[in-house]
């Protein structure tokens, strides 16, 4: 049996740059590794000294894709330390701009990015020739996802009209209609999407580790924006005792933080979603998951990307009754934001965002300057998870070519999303012989 | 003419002003149209290391992102930054406020083998300081913005294809503002530094009633060309909105302190 040395270098960022390293020799596996190279920026260490008012506005800036959710994660820290009450509105509000990151983030993911590895293409840039009007119908959606999120949070790409206590603008009553009937307009495309990935899913590796899945869990909805923190493994905590479950680990290949809670590792995401919270999603979404032969609890980190796409369908459907029920009473343009007090506090915010769990912690003083904050972001906790699944992968794949090897350890990271700036579309993989 | 042949890099950011480039979604295929991206790692696998114009997000960090930058300068024929860290140093220049041996500390040392493994030894996280691109290699136009506006990146693009000269604003966010009738966020008791930050983005901000932070950095020089007559309304100077510590403006402090140093 051959040599393998794969030494794949900026796999692009994974909450930043990442490396994939599998060495073998004489059939045995001398090292498999997943690396992140990423240049630290410290947020934890800078926010102290900010005001209240801008944390949401420097943290969103930890991830361009997840912005949205790094904001609400904020805004809910920021929120539980000053006592801070919302209204009604806002509460739906938040969670429809939940939604629109899931759908923008989910959309882009499965459509850009897993879609050419079905396909046995480089990139979606190949399948504009072959297959126009698919790509077409993934353009048209992203889109529409963004100019939701545009519409709710100011602006896809770091939010700016979301403030402690609420928003400073809202959209009005003729807005929101609007945008309900470009999400009614988009199903059938939204289902023919579905059609293309289902006729194509068999390119998925059949791979089962079985690991622990984490995620928000709610009793009365498909948790996203609100919830205590479950377990596949069973228990259910409030997000304060997060410390608890997250374990974070500094290890040297990595400049991201691992984690582990009961077992070596665990997984977040739209699979622990899926897993944990099966019973509450939307009809659609579960006819989908029937389709894809999806069921609770699967441990083929593979189906991540499936679960997003019935995760597509629960946002649009839940979106659909969101706004029906805002247009019931009209748009609140006058109390669009709770008065509160600043005053002295530690506050945890956690959501769980397109690519999992996410948690804020922040401390302070009685001017509202933080003190002390810490961020535990869902791509690191799924770094362990990726290490462990690399080292129960790679053996089964010793006897063949190397370049199946090295499509699958990339089609592996790619189904946790690291995130799209983060994704893997760039695995510039060296052979060393 | 063979068209130019165009790669994307990262540095530390949040890879958000490359979404937003990939957010002009069908608009993006008419630049495309102009250009060969050869390299672009949020969207494709297709790598070459043969280019004419580097497009550069991030903040410059480590050594081995120094020599990563500088190799890219080699290359490129046309160097090109987009966002705010390429351009300033981003949000997380506020980082340089402390040593490098007390942000590892806040961050890393509470963590079983924090200590241990991120000594400079360890290149990933060897001496990390935030940097503007053009405090280390020569660039050619700098595109503004937390996030950038994807389309005045188009616009920008073309006109350095066709060799005219940028068509970046050098008067403030005031100017937009007003075009767009907001009501002035001043009047709404917020602190706005949209007095002295360089237009460009359509007031984006302050038309949603947010003030603006000051991401596109300051206009050439904001005690000439601020806007004036809001300040005076509301009894302030360029002086007293530059005196704010806004999240973007690390980099002029820094700059600030240097001078004094030097003097």
């Amino acid at each position: 049996m051959s040599d393998i040395n794969i030494k794949v270098e900026h796999l692009t960022r994974v909450e930043g740059h990442g490396n994939i390293i599998m060495n073998a020799s004489n059939g045995q596996i001398e090292k498999v590794q997943w690396q992140i190279s990423e240049a630290p920026r410290f947020f934890e260490s800078f926010v102290r000294g900010r005001a209240w008012h801008e944390m949401a506005h420097i943290t969103c800036r930890i991830c361009g894709i997840c912005s949205i959710g790094h904001t609400e994660a904020s805004l809910k820290a920021t929120e539980a330390a000053m006592g801070i009450e919302l209204s009604e509105q806002t509460k739906i509000l938040r969670r429809l701009i939940k939604a629109a990151e899931n759908l923008q983030s989910h959309v882009l993911h499965v459509g850009y990015l897993v879609a050419p590895d079905l396909l046995g293409v480089d990139s979606v840039f190949p399948l504009i020739a072959t297959h126009p009007e698919a790509v077409k119908k993934i353009i048209s959606l992203h889109r529409l996802a963004n100019e939701m999120s545009n519409l709710l949070a100011g602006r896809t790409i770091h939010p700016n009209c979301m403030i402690p206590g609420g928003f400073t603008s809202v959209p009005s009553d003729k807005e929101m209609r609007a945008l309900k009937q470009k999400l009614v307009d988009a199903i059938p495309t939204f289902l023919d999407v579905a059609e293309i990935v289902l006729a194509n899913a068999g390119a998925l590796p059949n791979f089962t580790r079985e690991t622990e899945f984490i995620a928000l869990t709610a009793d009365d909805e498909y948790a996203l924006y609100d919830g205590d923190i479950g377990s596949t493994d069973g228990g259910r905590w409030p997000v304060e005792k997060y410390l608890e479950i997250t374990n974070e680990f500094v290890v040297p290949q990595s400049t991201a933080k691992y984690t582990k809670h009961a077992r070596d590792s665990y997984m977040v995401g739209a699979l622990a979603r899926f897993n944990l919270n099966y019973d509450k999603l939307s009809p659609l979404a579960k006819e989908w998951a029937a389709k894809f032969g999806l069921s609770p609890v699967c441990h083929n980190p593979f189906m991540n990307s499936v679960a997003q796409l019935v995760e597509c369908f629960n946002d649009v459907e839940t979106t659909l009754a969101w706004i029906d029920k805002l247009l019931a009473t009209g748009m609140d343009q006058e109390n669009i934001c709770t008065k509160y007090e600043v005053k002295a506090g530690r506050g945890v915010g956690a959501t769980d965002v397109p690519r999992g769990i996410l948690f804020h912690d922040y401390t302070f003083d009685e001017n509202g300057i933080c003190t002390k904050a810490n961020c535990i972001i869902p791509t690191n906790q799924n770094h362990n998870n990726i290490q462990h699944d690399f080292e129960a992968l790679a053996p089964t794949l010793l006897d063949k070519p190397e370049k199946e090897i090295e499509l699958t350890l990339e089609m592996l990271v790619r189904a946790y999303d690291p995130c799209i700036s983060c994704s893997c579309h760039y695995l510039d993989v060296s052979w060393k012989r | 003419m063979s068209k130019p042949r165009v790669a994307f890099f990262d540095f530390a950011s949040c890879e958000g002003c490359q979404l937003a480039i990939v957010n002009l979604e069908e608009a993006i295929i008419d630049v495309v149209g102009l250009i060969d991206i050869v390299s672009f790692r949020e969207a494709m696998k297709e790598h070459s290391e043969d280019y004419d114009i580097a497009i550069i997000e991030g903040s410059i960090t480590r050594p081995m992102d120094v020599e990563r930058i500088k190799k890219i300068r080699a290359q490129a024929k046309i160097l090109i930054t987009i966002g705010a860290c390429a351009h300033l140093g981003g949000v997380q220049r506020l980082a340089n406020q402390w040593t490098p041996e007390e942000n590892k500390a806040e961050v890393y040392h509470r963590h079983p083998g924090g200590t241990e493994h991120t000594t400079d030894a360890n290149k990933f996280f060897n001496q990390p300081r935030q940097r503007a691109v053009d405090e280390v290699v020569k660039v050619d136009a700098a595109i503004p913005g937390c996030p950038i506006n994807g389309t005045e990146f188009a616009k920008v693009l073309l006109a350095l294809l066709q060799g005219k000269s940028l068509p970046i604003p050098d008067y403030p966010v005031c100017v937009e503002c007003k075009k767009n009738e907001n009501i002035c966020v001043f009047e709404l008791g917020k602190v706005c530094m949209g007095p002295v930050t360089r237009a460009g983005c359509d007031s984006a901000c302050t038309n949603r009633g947010h003030e603006c932070e000051g991401c596109r950095g300051l206009v050439s020089d904001p005690h000439m060309k601020a806007q004036t007559d809001v300040l005076e309304k509301y009894g302030l100077t360029a002086d007293d909105i530059l005196r704010r510590k806004t999240t973007f403006t690390y980099r002029y402090e820094e700059e600030a302190q240097a001078q004094k140093g030097g003097e």
